[in-house]
């Protein structure tokens, strides 16, 4: 065709201007109330159903923690009759009596502060030991990321749970609370110092942060306001799987004889102590597995809800 | 390629030094005795006793002792237990059992996870993804030892379709339900992992482009989306290797299965700490290789660190 | 409901009888979001007849993408076809079967998407990819016939030694071998339609142009119809017989595109004739002059779009703006310029060899190059982000080399960098308030309720209303951002700005605003600026000086005027030929 010539639906159309109104060009559109990442986390978290059960079940474990009185009367360890023993639930003793004689409801009771006690100081060492040493590798790089990261691999090859048995083995005449949360926790921190450095590395070269540098900001500070606050986000996530992980660790430990003495209460002790009787009195070991994997799953759900409610993927298509 | 392969060798040498420093270090340079720490409650017979402050060389300073603790590792000689037996012995006995036992579990994990994985990734948001889900997150929450007891009384007891312990010489089919216990926490991270990779993958540029070229999604799916997505899983396969070695301690003793894991665990229970610092040991340097060898799988798998420009 | 507009009377209306290739009858394309069903296209319409070339043009938003995905049904996540028609041929692929789509797919409809790195992938060779694309559609069975022809595919997409490339990675070709083999496999199977997606918008300027003409001579040869996309309106009027412009998911024009250039009617095409850089600077050159330009665009086009983004207006109001400036001393001088970084593993790079010149107070000079130049490196340097290998850097009459500690820190408030991803260069954590008063804080300038002031005093010079203080950076658009980070440059009242690619990730609306922002801010407070760019067009209208660099040295280095005029080096020359817009017909 001679390119002078039209065809007939291919002429100039032009849409008429009541159909297709111009808007001002880049107006500024901000309704509501002004948010940003964790206040969306925020929002995104509570019309989760799976987030208002997990932190139910967390309060309630903390409060059985604090208060185990408020649950029990019966003392866990002075009522033991040899003649209970395994018995079934009587009046008074809701889930019946351990191989001692001992009242299985109680001892599950005031077994769950000892437990949240190792989860809190293992965590707590991780996040701090964890942050410190994944921010000085990330941000300053250099010899101190090689020194560090060497570190962060030499204390991650050796899995924690193994080195807690090692550790605990010497270390078993001192075995308490805070003993076994050290033993766990200390090689427990490379996994979150990686998370954090691999954030860091993404982060430093974000246009803000050289903005900042050529404004005059230190180093120091612009890791501390900048870089820092939009890195922590996966840290936290793997936090609370962490101290999920460390109430396992110690109930590992407890169950492979490293753990707790027996004199404390401990729910890795107690299933430990029932699994001769596994064929004849299997409640004696399931009760307190099912209170340490609901206290467990409790934490896991709660992690899972925030990784979510984190991710930037998912962020970018809400 | 060499090139990346020589460097990763060169950075796993101060690594394994660090490692087998920090064992010994955490055993035998604290305070006190450490041949009586060792022992912890129990009390050895003396000429043990003398035996091991010759052996240990505990009169030597601290850096000789690890070195000559080094140099008899890999000379093989890794000490006696206390029934008398060379330890390096004993590992050779028990280990070809539970590498039986950890190659059951990894085909488990990783059939059952990729696939599951993958299906959920998929259909992300249904029925099978939500459920996928929460047995997922249930699974990671049991500790392996009630997952164990569990599996031993409803399969084992209850239902009666596996031996609760493992018999004589460990054949294979007594080997499948602790194996699947093994396999249990390690699937569901698998699951997930590779659920999200797959999502991830999904979304790529490139799977929309070979839509456009005409290929059919039955071709694009195992091609181009769970090819790429397994670099990710396979990266975690060196994390799960520790997770499994513990597992392992645990899932022997109570299945009775005569392999390395048991051998640590009977060992803990007796307080023999010598043996449990030697199998330790062991067991750290078998992972540091595994390491090594994923790092060089994940070469394979990514053709940009083994071509990089 | 459509206006016929025949303003030329030499056009004649011929019914051949013949049936469109394409016919896009009202398309209705939705997105399914947490707020409800989102409308991306709205009623589009669409004519395309064997062996002509359409383009749509569009900014971000408009649905131009989203059309030409409908088009294969290949939209991402929640997208799908809520109504209208899709007849190729006759035959409606709205209503054809999953498997009907993956045999047009390739077969009948080639696709060539935008971005050449993320659209091959990364694990399987070159050549598994090519072939996958020839045994998916049929062209050839056997492994002997496969190979043979994927060899041909890529001899044609002019690879030499395409045997030995066949075995060859995605990342071991350059950004322009990718895109060639993605042109390549979209027409293996000699397909009647291809749609390409802003094929060459990720790749460098002189490249560019070399695709498009591979492009353009292939379906030529091959008689394939095409359809691409692009946010360049003086791409497209150049390469295609047909324009379509779309503006939020509707066609706000659509017809001959020398017709709707040199008489553009809606008045979002005339907004996009006067912001396109690629227009305006072949508009001035052709009259051969800015004021000359200024006059030759039609009246009512010009006053429908507005001082705000008319670009030649800006050049104007920057041209008058420097011959008020008296001759002036140098702001920032550059001797012997050199940056070398060392890379593990392979020897030495030369980012920037021995580079020299001088920007004059109050004056743009443009920094011009493609992607390896050296441009960033050395607006690093300037703002001493990087250390110099050697060479000197003079603002303000004192050596950048021998100001440490506390005189740096006060020089830095004297100049302030952009950069160019809006996306990136604000903080999320942190609200515009105390984003634009950082600057104020760390320097201790004034009283809280001084910065606080300030920070309004800078809303308004930018523009942006008041009310955003408390605001986040995640609820304002690109452009506005950038405002932000204008804003928070001039905090310091700082004599330099340092413009790194600034304006290049927006929309060509937005982006035309931004430029008449600078000029303006420019006059008003005396800046300098040193623009960094990659774009000549822009340049044409907001620089006075160019240094052009080509892998890390200068090679030219003039006034606009001349460099436009009377270009000295290859290099400028091919920068120039690729400003798309070369063959268009401008001006009455």
């Amino acid at each position: 065709m001679p390119s002078n010539t039209t065809r007939p639906d291919q002429q100039h159309f032009v849409a008429p201007i009541e159909e297709t109104p111009l808007v001002a060009i880049d107006k500024v559109q901000t309704e509501g109330k002004p948010s940003n990442l964790w206040r969306d986390a925020w929002n995104d978290v509570r019309k989760r159903p799976m987030f208002w059960i997990s932190s139910a079940l967390i309060v309630l474990v903390v409060i059985v923690a604090l208060f185990p009185g408020l649950f029990t009367q019966v003392p866990p360890n002075n009522d033991c009759q040899l003649a209970n023993s395994n018995g079934a639930p009587t009046d008074g003793h809701p889930l019946g009596f351990t191989k001692q004689g001992c009242d299985i409801y109680s001892r599950i009771i005031h077994g769950t502060s000892t437990s949240l006690s190792v989860g809190i100081i293992v965590t707590v060492l991780v996040f701090v030991l964890g942050i410190v040493f994944g921010a000085f590798a990330g941000f300053y790089g250099g010899w101190i990321d090689s020194v560090l990261s060497r570190l962060g691999d030499i204390f991650f090859s050796i899995p924690y749970i193994l080195a807690a048995v090692v550790i605990m083995s010497v270390f078993s005449q001192y075995a308490n609370v805070w003993v076994i949360s050290l033993a766990i926790g200390i090689f427990a921190w490379p996994a979150t110092a990686r998370v954090l450095r691999a954030e860091i590395l993404r982060v430093k070269n974000a246009d803000f942060v050289m903005a900042a540098t050529a404004l005059g900001v230190s180093r120091f500070r612009i890791l501390l306001r900048h870089v820092l606050p939009n890195s922590i986000a996966p840290v936290i996530v793997i936090t609370t799987i962490s101290l999920a992980s460390a109430i396992v660790a110690e109930a590992t430990l407890s169950f492979l004889g490293v753990g707790l003495p027996s004199s404390t209460m401990s729910w890795g002790n107690d299933i430990s102590a029932a699994q001769t009787d596994l064929r004849t009195a299997p409640q004696v070991l399931i009760l307190p597995s099912i209170a340490l994997s609901i206290t467990v799953l409790s934490f896991i759900m709660l992690g899972e809800v925030i990784r979510d409610a984190l991710d930037p993927k998912a962020r970018a298509q809400r | 390629m060499a090139g990346y392969i020589v460097r990763r060798l060169l950075q796993a040498i101060p690594v394994l030094l660090g490692t087998t420093f920090l064992i010994y270090f955490m055993v035998f340079a604290m305070p006190g005795d450490p041949i009586v720490a060792l022992f912890g409650d129990k009390t050895p017979p003396p000429q043990v006793i003398e035996q091991l402050r010759e052996r240990y060389h505990l009169d030597q300073p601290f850096i000789v002792q690890y070195f000559i603790f080094l140099g008899n590792i890999f000379r093989g000689d890794l000490g006696t237990s206390f029934s008398g037996q060379p330890v390096s012995e004993i590992l050779a006995a028990t280990f070809p059992v539970t590498l039986r036992l950890a190659v059951l579990a990894i085909f488990f994990e990783m059939i059952a996870g990729i696939s599951v994985g993958l299906i959920s990734g998929l259909r992300k948001g249904g029925i099978f993804d939500a459920s996928a889900l929460v047995v997922s997150l249930i699974l990671i929450s049991l500790p392996i030892f009630v997952v164990a007891f569990v599996a031993q009384y409803i399969f084992g007891i209850q239902l009666g379709w596996f031996r609760t312990t493992v018999g004589v010489g460990a054949p294979t089919q007594d080997l499948i339900l602790p194996a699947l216990v093994l396999a249990t926490i390690s699937f569901a991270q698998i699951t997930r992992l590779t659920r999200a990779s797959v999502i991830d993958t999904d979304t790529q540029d490139f799977v929309r482009t070979a839509a456009s070229k005409g290929l059919s999604r039955t071709r694009i799916v195992p091609v181009h989306i769970l090819r790429n997505s397994l670099i990710p899983v396979v990266t975690y396969l060196a994390v799960d290797f520790g997770v499994l070695m513990v597992g392992a301690t645990v899932t022997e003793g109570i299945f009775n299965v005569p392999g390395v894991g048991r051998t640590l665990y009977q060992a803990i229970i007796r307080g023999e700490g010598p043996t449990v610092v030697s199998f330790v040991t062991v067991m750290v340097l078998i992972y540091l290789v595994v390491n090594l060898l994923v790092d060089l799988l994940y070469a394979v798998l990514d053709p940009r660190i083994r071509y990089a420009k | 409901m459509t206006e016929i507009v025949n303003t030329d009377v030499q056009q004649t209306s011929v019914d051949t009888g013949e049936r469109p290739l394409l016919e896009i009858k009202d398309l209705q394309v939705g997105f399914t979001t947490q707020d409800g069903l989102v409308k991306a296209v709205d009623g589009v319409n669409i004519t395309l007849y064997r062996g002509q070339s359409l383009a749509i043009v569009g900014e971000s938003g408009s649905g131009k993408s989203t059309t030409a995905h409908a088009i294969i049904n290949l939209l991402p996540g929640t997208g799908h076809i809520s109504g209208g028609q899709i007849l190729l041929d006759g035959q409606d692929l709205t209503k054809a079967s999953k498997k009907e789509m993956e045999s047009i797919r390739g077969r009948k409809i080639g696709f060539v998407p935008q971005d050449p790195m993320s659209n091959l992938n990364p694990v399987w060779s070159i050549g598994f990819q090519v072939e996958e694309a020839i045994k998916a559609n049929g062209i050839a069975t056997g492994r002997k016939e496969v190979k043979k022809r994927a060899i041909e595919v890529l001899k044609q997409a002019g690879l030499q030694d395409a045997d030995r490339r066949l075995k060859q990675f995605p990342h071991q070709f350059s950004g322009g071998m990718r895109q060639r083999v993605l042109i390549g496999m979209g027409l293996a199977a000699d397909p009647q339609l291809l749609i390409a997606d802003e094929p060459t918008s990720a790749l460098d300027v002189t490249v560019q142009r070399v695709i498009l003409d591979h492009l353009e001579s292939l379906t030529r040869e091959l008689g394939t119809t095409l359809l691409f996309i692009t946010h360049d309106l003086g791409l497209a009027a150049e390469r295609a017989e047909q324009l379509v412009v779309m503006y939020k998911g509707r066609v706000v024009e659509s017809g001959p595109s020398a017709q709707i250039l040199q008489n553009p009617q809606h008045p979002y095409t005339q907004r996009l004739v006067a912001a396109a850089p690629s227009l305006a600077s072949r508009r001035i050159q052709a009259s051969g002059s800015i004021a000359a330009a200024e006059s030759s665009m039609a009246e009512d086009a010009s006053a429908a779009a507005g001082d705000a983004i008319d670009l030649i207006a800006t050049a104007e109001a920057r041209a008058e703006a420097l011959e008020a400036l008296a001759s002036a001393p140098p702001a920032i001088v550059v001797e012997n310029l050199t940056k070398v970084f060392k890379i593990r593993g392979s020897g030495d790079f030369t980012a920037v060899d021995d580079i020299s010149f001088q920007i004059a107070k109050g004056t743009t000079t443009a920094l011009v190059g493609e992607s390896g130049s050296g441009k960033s490196t050395v607006a690093k340097m300037l703002l001493k982000l990087e250390d110099t290998t050697s060479g000197k850097i003079v603002v303000g009459g004192r050596d950048l080399a021998s100001v440490t500690g506390k005189e740096m820190f006060e020089l830095r408030s004297r100049m302030q960098p952009v950069f160019q991803d809006p996306y990136g260069s604000l903080n999320p954590l942190r609200n515009i308030g105390n984003t634009i008063s950082e600057p104020l804080y760390t320097h201790k300038v004034g009283t809280r309720a001084d910065r606080r002031a300030r920070v309004y005093e800078l809303l308004d010079q930018v523009s942006l209303p008041r009310t955003l203080v408390g605001r986040y950076p995640n609820e304002l658009s690109g452009g506005q951002r950038q405002r932000i980070a204008i804003a928070r440059a001039l905090a310091l009242k700082p004599e330099i700005v340092v413009l790194d690619e600034a304006v290049s990730a927006l929309d060509v609306l937005v982006q035309a605003q931004i430029l008449r922002l600078l000029a303006d801010l420019q006059s008003e407070l005396g800046l300098t600026y040193l623009f960094i760019t990659h774009d000549l067009a822009v340049v044409r209208v907001i620089a006075d000086h160019v240094c052009v660099m080509q892998r890390g040295k200068i090679v030219e280095t003039a006034t606009t005027d001349e460099v436009f005029d009377n270009p000295k080096e290859q290099y400028t020359r091919d920068l120039l030929a690729a400003i798309p817009g070369a063959g268009i017909q401008l001006g009455a």
